[in-house]
């Protein structure tokens, strides 16, 4: 089967910076990988590139078939709005600072976008919105405004607020990091719950080792712009092949002990 | 003796009072001309802040040189040239339109740019949200940006409003009567300038210290976090 996702020798720049250098990466469809790596690896740029939010200069990238850039494109995306468009409906972005718009309550925020994109009608969004707060665990907050909800509930409306499009690949970026410890837990539990979903290609970004592990079909080392090793999490995680990739998890980890031996601990 | 109403001499208090009719009539036309100008003031220069980020960079270079050069200029100097030259090519308009499209579109320069920061203080993200929700610039503009850069441009689009209400008295060098047009017409024919002038300062001090008022209440009553969406 084809990829849903498909970086060819993807080359993104920013100024003189090379962030990703001929890169290619495939993800299969309704595939769970996790990304991970220092900060400034590039691997929140993938997400960004795949969201639209930033172009990449040469390299070819698809998803689900359709080339990003146009063969007669112009501007930095290389592509019409109207294309950039449709690429979009297939991809949804949960942002690590959630990115709620603050003036509209948890139940808009939601709705917002299925109204206004997707044209679907006020009364059968809101039932949608209130069912996907119901799955995330909020449909009580619905009226509230996000500045009323704690960082974790925040995180789980901008959840339900991306799902609320129906998109086909997810993208997490980061998504517990501006969280304090305790609110962690409930966000994972909920994209715990997703990657239950086998429609659904998930790409996330985190730190969260232990949470990696258990829930992806795949980690994918990124250092300067690169994937240096990737696999399967048991096998990652248990055996490192580089000495990049160990340096890495030990210094994450918090412990200069052989990274199988920490791991054990922490898991 | 001006619209009917005669003024009595005696003294400065009697004069006063009975030219206080008057100048009721020229402080109509004073606040229509705020009200006009600021109208045009506050649509158009959205236009042009939105024009401003045009990404067709001949758009946006026309509209950032008409604003420089508005902005850059002294509005009499553009009263005169829309009263005076305009109708060499054709467009005549009532000295009142002219006075009240001078005031809107010196202010439009002014208000463009509190638009512009307006719009540039909307945090990243909630553009990039939008962009990931597949909203269009439209969209984006209407149901997130707008509303969230109101409260922070009302302060600043209040000061010209009471700024614009202090500058319209220029209108009467293009033979608008209004306040001060009227006051100078009734010191022509008294002789006594000290008394009008006066009463058009003591009109104008209650009205912008409403105004002030009206937008501190605004102010307070908005929700710093954007008009609400529900």
């Amino acid at each position: 089967m084809n990829p849903i996702i498909r970086f060819e020798n993807v080359t993104k720049r920013f100024g003189a910076l090379t962030v990703l250098d001929n890169f290619n990466f495939e993800v299969q469809r309704g595939e769970k990988v996790t990304l991970i790596g220092p900060s400034g690896s590039g691997k929140s740029t993938v997400l960004r590139i795949l969201m639209t939010l930033e172009p990449f200069q040469d390299g070819h990238l698809e998803l689900d078939g359709t080339s990003y850039h146009e063969p007669n494109g112009r501007g930095p995306f290389k592509a019409s709005e109207k294309h950039l468009h449709k690429i979009r409906c297939s991809v949804g972005m949960v942002f690590q600072s959630f990115n709620l718009f603050p003036h509209m309550t948890v139940l808009r925020n939601v709705v917002e976008a299925p109204v206004a994109v997707l044209k679907m009608k006020r009364d059968e969004a809101e039932s949608r919105a209130i069912e996907l707060l119901r799955m995330v665990g909020l449909s009580d907050k619905k009226d509230q405004f996000p500045s009323q909800l704690s960082g974790g509930q925040q995180q789980r409306v901008a959840i339900a607020r991306a799902l609320a499009m129906r998109p086909r690949v997810l993208l997490f970026d980061e998504p517990t990091s501006a969280l304090d410890p305790q609110l962690v837990g409930e966000v994972l539990g909920v994209i715990r719950d997703l990657a239950h979903e086998h429609d659904l290609t998930m790409l996330l970004v985190t730190h969260e080792m232990r949470f990696a592990r258990e829930v992806s079909d795949r980690v994918c080392f990124f250092d300067k712009g690169r994937i240096v090793e990737q696999g399967d999490p048991e096998r990652f995680f248990s055996n490192p092949q580089q000495p990049r990739t160990r340096e890495f998890l030990s210094s994450i980890l918090g412990d200069q002990e052989p990274v199988r031996e920490s791991l054990r601990c922490a898991l | 003796m001006m619209y009917g109403y005669a003024w009595d001499t005696s003294t400065p208090l009697t004069f006063a009072l009975s030219i206080l009719p008057i100048l009721g009539i020229g402080l109509m036309v004073t606040l229509k001309a705020a009200a006009v100008g600021y109208a045009i003031a506050l649509v158009f220069g959205l236009v042009l802040a939105l024009l401003r980020r045009s990404r067709i960079k001949a758009i946006s270079w026309t509209v950032a040189c008409f604003t420089e050069f508005v902005r850059d200029t002294p509005l009499l100097v553009q009263l005169f040239f829309l009263y005076y030259v305009l109708p060499e090519f054709g467009i005549i308009l009532p000295a009142f339109m002219t006075g009240a499209l001078a005031l809107g579109l010196q202010y439009s320069a002014y208000t463009s740019e509190v638009y512009r920061g307006g719009i540039n203080a909307v945090p990243r993200g909630q553009w990039e949200a939008a962009t990931a929700l597949n909203l269009s610039r439209l969209q984006t503009y209407r149901d997130i940006v707008v509303p969230q850069m109101i409260p922070r441009i009302v302060p600043a689009l209040g000061n010209y409003l009471v700024s614009m209400l202090k500058e319209t008295p220029v209108l009467s060098v293009v033979t608008v009567l209004d306040m001060l047009g009227l006051a100078n017409m009734i010191g022509e024919r008294t002789f006594d300038y000290l008394v009008p002038l006066s009463m058009v300062g003591l009109i104008f001090l209650p009205m912008t210290l409403i105004c002030s008022a009206l937008i501190f209440a605004i102010e307070r009553a908005l929700p710093k976090s954007g008009i609400p969406l529900r």
